[in-house]
């Protein structure tokens, strides 16, 4: 799976404290296991499940470090840092498809708040990765525009949060445009950008919009969670032709893991299997995953065999393997990092309950953050979203 | 359009085979004719930061004659909006342009049809002069299957790709960044075309506007922002809306033109001008001065914020089809029979096709989840439940 490096904050995207480096030779923890995710056709590769990792780094991004297992392809592939395969992936449709360009706030020059544009100005041009100033509105607007005309624009919001701005270009002109045209304009823009809880960003930079985006008709959403889907999501949603919005978290940058070297996308409306199980269906996608995935060793080491899907498409929902795990399982939890007000768990825990009501044994549990401004204060940002433990509790709850 | 009226004068006009120069009183087939005539504009133009074009504008008893039948026929189809809109067989909102025309024919005048050209809501007659039939235009309002947008638009939401025309915005001001985006676009592919991103006097004081305009000047855009300025932003009057109603010169380090909006010629002229200094040296704002005789939209009466002795004075004074029908006169191009009788087949044209877009059904049930999503990836929206999952991407 993926490591994180202990202590490397979304606050200092571009520091290197002495304690961490991003250079994958000095990594932290033991080399990465890879691991296989599943595919468009439906393979799941997962080897040894249950073995705890013998070093538990509380409350973050765990991994289970096991041992070296068959990677997802024949070819050796290469370990690289989540943000490096977003550039990796962009890269390789902006060389791919002259018509992509990216646009955002020191996404050329500067190579990117968070490195996910780093080289492509010196590679590709002013004209191709474009410095805008600070004006959400109108570039995401431009963004649009040049969209209809069959460009495909990659528009970053330097922070999810300030993509509020642009709320009404997203929501009236990228999602609706294909409709009241009549077909005749399609918006292949992909937009996106890191959000969700950080570390002690503050409240305004904490945000997490999926919930805001989720009603807009017209655009599709995903959330990547690991390099390898990450790349793969990138580039899928680069060659839609529907508006995409790709959202990543800032504690999630610097992951590890290896991926293939060949060419592969990840299916925008499917979920990924994370951990198949018999006893309950954990439903979570972004950097829930990773609490959830540290909260599923403790459960296997209390007997229970949860599976574990992160479900990618926020926008629409995967409720064919949904489906399918709730007829396996019988029982649900969600665990997400929105609000619990109007959250994409409401979303998901409405879907379920419609489609599948029949095969629940027991009432969906959802799991969301507090309806709160993210505080300032540590102890009480931890509180603010869900933990672990509470995972576990959930789970033993529900199993009853 | 042009070629319907070259056929139907030709009809006409079948016995004067022998071309004559117009200085003869006899008439000639002046559907032909491009003998070039220079008019000047009613007024000089104002200029901020460029040197202003030449009052002279070249054009020709042709381009005369089909600016006052394009004229005609938007004025009619308007009228025939507002009737059909108070029978109840178009609903919602329908802003109507009828004072404007002259700012849609000079425009499409100056460029190609590879020319962008965005607007917002007020966008009947611009669709038709970039080559929008009548029936797409009335169907579309009627919400039937013929429309433009299939129905499923409504007034505010015309566009026509194949002639570059990007709608139809309802948000205020939305559209002008979405223009920005056009003229990045075609500075991108390099097109050697421009884009001409339509506003009125109320969206000019939103930020979005400057936002795309520092970026437009930034990049070197090809993008030429037009505002026209009816002086009334629904029910607010222009002074009472913007602290410095010079709308051409809040560009500020961008160019501005003043131009006057009723006068279908300086319009042309202007566009011209706009399209080259577009091409060379990025942005250039463009303010006309034009007046709308209709309130905002049809539940507006237009009356509670100005006098109707304003409306009437415009119309006598200043309105565009009266001018060019009397530079028409005054050159001896036609009778005032022959506009006449051009004005009687524009009517009935209006009438017929309204009769045949009522004719055009509702758009099918299904057809509410066609065009969610482009079909690309095979996505249909059934709502949630979705049984087949599995699509390939390219």
């Amino acid at each position: 799976m993926a490591a994180i490096f202990q202590g490397v904050g979304a606050a200092a995207p571009l520091s290197s404290s002495p304690s961490n480096s991003f250079d994958s030779n000095k990594s932290v923890f033991s080399p990465p296991r890879s691991f296989s995710v599943v595919r468009s056709d439906g393979i799941v590769n997962l080897n040894p499940k249950g073995r705890s990792a013998q070093r538990l780094i509380s409350n973050a991004v765990a991994t289970k470090a096991d041992s070296p297992a068959a990677s997802s392809s024949s070819k050796p592939g290469h370990e690289l840092l989540l943000f490096e395969a977003l550039q990796e992936g962009l890269e390789e449709e902006m060389e791919r498809d002259p018509r992509v360009c990216v646009m955002g706030e020191d996404v050329g020059h500067y190579g990117g708040s968070y490195k996910v544009t780093k080289g492509l100005a010196k590679r590709f041009g002013d004209l191709r990765v474009l410095d805008t100033p600070i004006a959400e509105n109108s570039f995401t607007g431009m963004g649009i525009g040049a969209a209809m005309t069959g460009l495909r624009p990659v528009i970053e919001g330097m922070n999810m949060g300030f993509l509020l701005l642009a709320f009404n270009q997203i929501s009236n002109n990228c999602g609706m445009l294909h409709y009241t045209s009549g077909g005749q304009f399609t918006i292949p823009v992909v937009i996106r950008g890191p959000g969700g809880v950080g570390r002690q960003l503050g409240a305004e930079h904490s945000q997490r919009l999926e919930s805001y985006f989720q009603s807009i008709p017209g655009i599709q959403m995903v959330a990547c969670s690991t390099p390898y889907n990450a790349k793969g999501l990138m580039k899928a949603a680069i060659r839609s032709e529907n508006p995409v919005i790709l959202f990543e978290h800032v504690l999630l940058y610097n992951l590890k893991e290896r991926i293939p070297d060949e060419d592969y996308i990840c299916n925008l409306e499917e979920a990924e299997m994370v951990r198949p199980g018999e006893h309950v269906t954990i439903l979570t996608y972004s950097r829930m995953r990773y609490h959830v995935m540290q909260a599923a060793k403790t459960l296997v080491n209390k007997g229970y065999d949860p599976e574990v899907i992160d479900i990618r498409s926020l926008k629409p929902f995967d409720l064919h393997t949904i489906g399918n795990s709730v007829k396996k399982t019988h029982r649900v939890l969600i665990v997400e990092e929105c609000m619990r007000t109007g959250g994409i768990g409401a979303s998901l825990t409405a879907a379920i309950t419609e489609n599948f009501n029949d095969y629940l044994d027991a009432p969906i549990m959802c799991l969301s953050s507090q309806d709160v401004p993210t505080p300032y204060a540590g102890t009480l940002e931890e509180v603010t979203v869900v933990q672990p433990a509470q995972i576990v509790t959930a789970v033993e709850q529900l199993c009853q | 359009m042009a070629l319907s009226y070259l056929r139907s004068s030709s009809s006409r006009s079948v016995n004067l085979l022998k071309p004559l120069s117009s200085s003869l009183p006899l008439r000639r087939p002046i559907s032909t004719d491009t003998t070039p005539i220079t008019v000047e504009t009613s007024v000089p133009f104002t200029s901020h930061q460029c040197d202003a074009p030449s009052r002279s504008v070249e054009t020709n008893p042709k381009e005369l004659l089909t600016f006052f039948r394009d004229m005609a026929l938007m004025r009619r189809m308007e009228i025939a909006a507002d009737s059909l809109y108070k029978a109840k067989l178009i609903r919602g909102f329908c802003h109507l342009y009828d004072g404007q025309e002259a700012v849609a024919v000079g425009m499409e005048a100056a460029v190609t049809k590879k020319d962008c050209i965005i607007t917002a809501y007020r966008d009947h007659c611009t669709f038709i002069g970039r080559g929008g039939t009548l029936l797409e235009v009335f169907a579309e309002l009627m919400g039937r299957q013929a429309g433009c947008s299939k129905g499923k638009g409504g007034s505010m939401h015309f566009y026509k790709k194949d002639s570059n025309f990007y709608g139809g915005h309802g948000i205020v001001g939305a559209q002008v960044p979405l223009g920005c985006g056009l003229a990045f676009a075609q500075k991108y592919s390099k097109d050697e075309t421009v884009t001409f991103a339509l506003y009125g006097d109320g969206a000019a004081n939103q930020g979005q506007l400057f936002e795309a305009l520092n970026i437009s000047a930034l990049w070197d855009l090809p993008a030429i922002l037009v505002c026209e300025n009816n002086h009334y932003g629904m029910g607010t009057a222009e002074w009472r809306a913007a602290k410095s109603p010079a709308y051409y010169k809040r560009g500020d380090y961008v160019p501005g033109l003043k131009v006057d909006g009723m006068d279908a010629l300086a319009v042309k002229q202007a566009c011209k001008f706009a399209k080259e200094h577009a091409l060379k040296n990025g942005p250039i704002i463009l303010e006309m001065d034009t007046y709308r005789y209709h309130g905002h939209s049809m539940s507006d009466p237009g009356s509670t914020y100005r006098t109707r002795d304003e409306i009437s004075g415009v119309r006598q004074e200043r309105d565009p089809i009266e001018r060019i029908r009397k530079l028409i006169l005054s050159h001896d191009l036609a009778t005032e029979k022959e506009l006449k009788d051009i004005e009687k087949e524009v009517r009935k044209e209006v009438d017929d096709t309204i009769t045949q877009a009522k004719e055009s059904p509702m758009p099918e049930p299904s057809e509410l989840f066609t065009n969610v999503y482009a079909k690309g990836l095979g996505v249909e929206s059934f709502g949630a439940d979705r049984k087949e999952v599995r699509a390939t991407l390219p």
